[in-house]
């Protein structure tokens, strides 16, 4: 077998392939269900923390620099390999894939509500100024007139960092999730070929290359009109 | 002499320090209704701040104001709704710039006001006409010249039917050829018999609009009459000095 023909062999085994392609496919399923959850959490809960700032609450807000400054700092498995194998030390254990998706959604909370925090901040004080003499209230202008602004400018670096972040769900195979790396990686042990492997490789881009496009499609929208 | 009518803004003994410095003195400024006070001075003399009390955008640390009979520094004034009678128009225009000319002016008489869809855009329309930008309507601020953008902040304020108006440097932005279209729109405001406090160095148009000129200079009101007084005869020497200055333009 000449070196080409056993690396097609290796990474294109159509058979291989074959056989694993509804297991993976269970995991993409999997996948795309957590992603999901994460990405709809994730920047809610960053959200709301970004407006509770707003209010200038100074001891509430040390907490959330703290808070914030904490899922930032660690690395999403630590706090995986924490929840699953650590809780459980505690008397509470939780499966898995809640570990994963609780996990990514407090890294992708705190990175987005540092971005939302920059965007309402970047929002000129006129804004302000200008929406309260006309009678509005701090949260009618908040809601009407700075996050409008705001969430257009955060567009781009939210999109960016969702889509690291929602990548991690690999790392959920760390813990036993059936998603797409684990999945394949199981696919490779039972086969002992690495074909499912890039089975995996390929349901990664199917899956993400749409929500990259989709994040350019969203900031050409959102942009305004000049 | 007929009895005067109580002001429509009345302001005394305004203290406003920023750290350390002092930037208002305890300042009186009374304005009777339909009546255009022009507040001049140096930069750094407190004129801005003070016109920002006047809608409580600044705090005052000391002092009163009160605005069509509303006591604005009290606590349990609801400030939102005081304001609805305060317009306020900015140098830096502040327009929204995620919405349209008729837009900006809808919101507050949707959200404030509480008017429904059809009734605040008609009102923004008229509004819109009026300052001569009937045309511009769903423009964004960013498709607008200078003086277009501050002629919809003026319709922003007037289509709210405030009982004043603040101008904080309205033509300070603004290029010089763009200058003669808003300072229009507040002639006309004032011949309709809008009660107007401008901050500005527009001293032709003081001299030729103002019922009186407030002179300011370090936190203190210095002097204050009608024009022809304050630029023909001023009484303090910072004043002669200014005006001298300010003239050579």
């Amino acid at each position: 077998m000449s070196g080409f023909e056993s690396f097609l062999f290796s990474f294109f085994n159509l058979k291989v392939m074959a056989a694993y392609l509804p297991l993976i496919a269970k995991g993409f399923g999997l996948t795309v269900v957590l992603a999901l959850l994460i990405v709809v959490c994730g920047l809610a809960l960053g959200l709301a923390l970004a407006v509770v700032r707003s209010f200038g609450l100074r001891v509430l807000n040390w907490g959330i620099i703290f808070v914030v400054d904490l899922f930032r700092a660690l690395p999403p498995l630590v706090i995986i390999v924490l929840l699953f194998f650590g809780l459980p030390a505690a008397g509470i254990s939780i499966s898995g894939f809640a570990a994963t998706w609780l996990s990514l959604t407090l890294v992708l909370m705190a990175f987005a509500e540092e971005i939302y925090w920059a965007g309402i901040t970047a929002v000129p004080k006129g804004q302000w100024e200008a929406a309260r003499s006309t009678g509005l209230g701090f949260l009618q202008t908040l809601r009407l007139v700075v996050l409008p602004q705001a969430l257009r400018i955060t567009i781009p670096p939210l999109t960016n960092r969702t889509i690291a972040i929602t990548k991690g769900t690999a790392l959920g195979s760390v813990v036993g999730v059936a998603e797409i790396l684990g999945a394949a990686q199981s696919g490779m042990s039972f086969s002992a070929n690495p074909s499912p492997l890039t089975l995996g490789a390929i349901a990664y881009l199917i899956l993400f290359i749409p929500v990259v496009a989709l994040g350019r499609w969203v900031e050409t929208r959102f942009a305004w009109k000049r | 002499m007929p009895t005067t009518p109580p002001p429509i803004i009345d302001a005394r003994g305004l203290w406003k320090r920023f750290g350390k410095l002092a930037v208002l003195k305890g300042v009186d400024l009374s304005v009777a209704e339909r009546e255009l006070v022009f507040i001049i001075g140096p930069s750094g003399s407190g004129k801005s701040t003070l016109l920002r009390c006047l809608n409580r955008l600044e705090e005052p640390d000391d002092g009163s104001v009160q605005v069509d009979g509303i006591e604005l520094l009290s606590p349990k004034t609801d400030i939102n709704a005081a304001r609805r009678r305060i317009g306020m128009v900015f140098q830096s225009f502040n327009l929204y710039p995620h919405m349209t000319a008729r837009q900006n002016v809808m919101l507050a008489l949707r959200k404030v006001l509480g008017k429904g869809k059809a009734e605040a855009g008609e009102i923004a329309a008229r509004a819109l006409d009026r300052v001569g930008l009937g045309d511009r309507m769903e423009h964004y601020p960013a498709q607008l010249s200078g003086g277009q953008q501050q002629r919809v902040a003026i319709a922003r304020a007037i289509a709210l039917e405030p009982r004043v108006m603040l101008f904080d440097e309205p033509t300070s932005a603004l290029d010089p050829e763009l200058v003669g279209g808003v300072l229009n729109v507040m002639r006309e405001l004032r011949q309709d018999g809008m009660t107007m406090v401008v901050v500005s160095h527009e001293m032709a148009f003081a001299r030729a609009a103002a019922d009186r000129v407030v002179f300011m200079a370090d936190g203190e009101k210095l002097e204050e009459g009608p024009p022809a007084q304050i630029f023909g005869a001023p009484r303090h020497e910072r004043t002669r000095a200014f005006i001298r200055q300010i003239d050579r333009h």
